[in-house]
């Protein structure tokens, strides 16, 4: 069999396309922090415990209402996104014209509150939710045996990925959205409700939280930590990819995950720091991010 | 400076001894909770085990018996940064006399060496490293519930034994991973199976794929899981996403608590075998303790670590009574004399390398057709007696026994 760095080439393929898969859920993550920092130049902190908050959705609808995983799809986002807009009107919008950093230190607080509120009620060992039957099972590709639920995750982001990038940069609400963050009292002028659009995306934002946790509730466990855990790491992809810049936080989110099942390979023991070592070395050379302007 | 002096007051004590006046410091037995309040560990130690700890004051009476007592908690995070610092305010600044529970083996090896440092008293419950007992033990230190041997002797033993002989294992990347994947391949080897590869994780990874798929690869029979908590429960849920069980492979949960149990739910844990060292539901007592616990605890079960805990603190008073002093030293070596009984562990003895013995039993999780109700998790498969249960103490290269 023929290696690469003493690792047989069958197994790097199997580990590239785990990278993919973890990469999707840093994407989807980053997109939503990126689109939020772009728009309304929040740093979102409370982003770990939305999505944490999607996969609880998730674990609620069906055992309290029997809704299933599609059902949760659709639900569980709209329900995460309606308490990031109660967040953003009360709280969020009042912070608008103060410094960056009470909009962080106020998500970082809310972020804190609701993790421990979960976690004083259910506990950190985590709660069963399981992948819908239709895509449980998978398919043996030589190389590895690739779980369906894994292949469904990578499409879905992918679609939403995409999907939010074209309506930013491709369409005309886009460019409304657009042209608030540049200029908001001469959008208003032209008769756009501002506020309310800011409202809207980070509603949206927030989704997309949701939406990341409900994806992950059938590999992850349930538990009020698993937005802790993974904030930080995908905080450094938005750093790596430059701040704001979505199409930098896709293509971030995936390459990092890569990078990331790569050194599982080679040097597991690093695997938890390696994203922080690459944030550092592109914070020196680049300081905008590798996709960021100014 | 009245640190200095109490600690020249209490080391005059010392030497002057025997004949002294033994008493009680600051006229409270001051116990700390030191464990995982918030992440991986928090359900199977948390805040049961500062439960259990009131517990053990309660039935033992202290408050009748003239002992007066505290208990205090608070969060190690997991780190061993922050545990030694916790330990070092509670002994020197805020009176604490005895350290309880303690999971995660990195900090508690840290506790242990300050706790012979400054002459307290360590009662673990939650942490596995054998080296407890072994080469890091010390006249401070109990090793009580259950430790990273005797796990790897009752589970690998029953795992070979039944034709699970090439192993891949998947290792938490810490002292306790470490010390559990040694004496497990130990057990293998022995037994004449063989240990074809293993990978090393950091501890709280939620994901497992790469480590998943490189145990398949492997073709071992038996992918042992020398982790822990959250990991383990991550690790056994993906396994079975990527066909390793169906592929023919086993999966060897080295170290599985009723609380792992819950948190996969039966489906996905049903078949598993592991050793415990207690279980709610092995007798009347045990049962009777588990409803007034789990009253308290917002209907939650305890885990073998609750229940050492308990036994622990329980026995741990006795030896404060019969001593009247809470002289760290003093009462862990009483501890050693007395023999141990409670409703949870029954009858037993702790040696003098620190080891607490006890029977230990091999489980198998029930399907779910089998279980008839809340936490019905376990099939009692063998009991292992207490004198096989735990590492032979010659094999321990424990120095307090070399020097007897």
């Amino acid at each position: 069999m023929t290696e690469i760095f003493g690792v047989p080439t069958q197994a790097l393929f199997g580990q590239l396309l785990i990278g993919l898969i973890n990469g999707s859920f840093y994407a989807l993550l980053s997109l939503g922090l990126a689109v939020i920092f772009g728009l309304l130049n929040i740093i979102n902190f409370t982003h770990g415990a939305q999505y944490m908050m999607g996969a609880f959705a998730a674990y609620f609808l069906l055992n309290k209402l029997g809704l299933n995983y599609w059902w949760a799809l659709v639900l569980a986002p709209l329900a995460v996104g309606a308490t990031g807009v109660i967040i953003e009107r009360l709280m969020l919008s009042r912070l608008y014209k103060l410094d960056h950093l009470y909009g962080l230190l106020l998500t970082f607080g809310l972020a804190l509150i609701i993790q421990g509120a979960f976690r004083h009620e259910y506990g950190s060992a985590g709660l069963p939710y399981s992948i819908p039957e239709i895509l449980s099972g998978g398919t043996n590709l030589g190389f590895m045996f690739l779980p369906k639920y894994r292949a469904w995750v990578i499409v879905a982001s992918l679609v939403v990925c995409v999907g939010t990038w074209l309506v930013i940069e491709r369409t005309k609400l886009g460019a409304y959205l657009r042209a608030a963050t540049e200029n908001p009292a001469m959008v208003q002028a032209f008769g756009v409700n501002v506020p309310r659009m800011i409202t809207l995306t980070y509603g949206f934002g927030v989704a997309l939280a949701g939406l990341a946790g409900v994806m992950a509730a059938p590999i992850y466990q349930v538990n009020p930590l698993m937005g802790a855990d993974t904030i930080i790491v995908v905080f450094a992809v938005v750093v790596i990819g430059g701040m704001g810049s979505i199409m930098g936080a896709v293509i971030t989110g995936f390459g990092l995950g890569v990078i990331e099942g790569l050194t599982k390979v080679f040097y597991p023991e690093a695997s938890n720091t390696v994203i922080f070592v690459i944030m550092a070395i592109v914070l020196m050379i680049r300081p905008q991010g590798l996709f960021g302007s100014r | 400076m009245i640190f200095k002096r109490k600690l020249l007051a209490a080391a005059a004590m010392l030497a002057l001894s025997a004949g002294a006046q033994a008493q009680i410091s600051g006229n409270v037995v001051k116990i700390g909770v030191l464990n995982d309040q918030s992440s991986l560990y928090a359900d199977l130690s948390g805040q049961g085990s500062v439960l259990a700890a009131k517990m053990a004051i309660e039935d033992f009476g202290a408050a009748k018996k003239g002992i007066k007592t505290e208990v205090i908690f608070a969060d190690h995070q997991n780190k061993a940064d922050v545990g030694s610092q916790i330990a070092n305010k509670w002994y020197d600044a805020e009176g604490v006399d005895v350290i309880v529970d303690t999971p995660n083996s990195g900090v508690a090896l840290a506790v242990n060496q300050i706790t012979k440092d400054k002459k307290k008293a360590f009662l673990v419950s939650g942490a596995a490293t054998a080296d407890l007992s072994g080469k890091a033990c010390s006249p401070n230190t109990l090793h009580w519930t259950y430790d990273t041997w005797m796990l790897a002797n009752g589970t690998g033993n029953a795992i070979v034994k039944t034709g699970g002989d090439s192993w891949f294992f998947l290792t938490a990347d810490y002292a306790f991973g470490h010390a559990l994947e040694r004496d497990t391949e130990a057990v293998v080897l022995k037994t004449g199976g063989k240990v074809l590869g293993k990978v090393r994780h950091p501890l709280n990874t939620q994901d497992f794929s790469s480590f998943l798929l490189q145990a398949q690869a492997s073709k071992a029979k038996i992918v042992g899981l020398a982790n822990a908590g959250g990991d383990t429960t991550n690790a056994i849920k993906q396994a079975s996403e990527f066909g390793i069980v169906k592929g023919g492979q086993n999966l060897a949960g080295l170290l599985v608590f009723l609380t792992d149990v819950h948190a996969l739910g039966l489906e996905k844990a049903q078949g598993l075998i592991f050793t415990e060292s207690w279980y709610w539901d092995l007798n009347d007592d045990s049962r009777a303790w588990t409803k007034r616990f789990a009253a308290a605890n917002g209907g939650k079960y305890p885990t073998m670590v609750h229940a050492g805990v308990y036994s622990a603190v329980l026995h741990y008073l006795k030896a404060v009574e019969a001593t009247k002093s809470d002289d760290g030293t003093k009462v862990i070596a009483e501890m050693k004399k007395l023999p141990t009984d409670d409703p949870l562990f029954g009858k037993g003895t702790v040696r003098a390398d620190g080891r607490k013995v006890h029977p230990a039993y091999l489980v198998e999780v029930k399907k779910p057709s089998e279980s008839k109700g809340p936490y019905d998790y376990y099939k009692v498969r063998a009991t292992i007696p207490a004198d096989q249960a735990f590492r032979p103490m010659a094999e321990g290269g424990c120095p307090l026994v070399a020097a007897k």
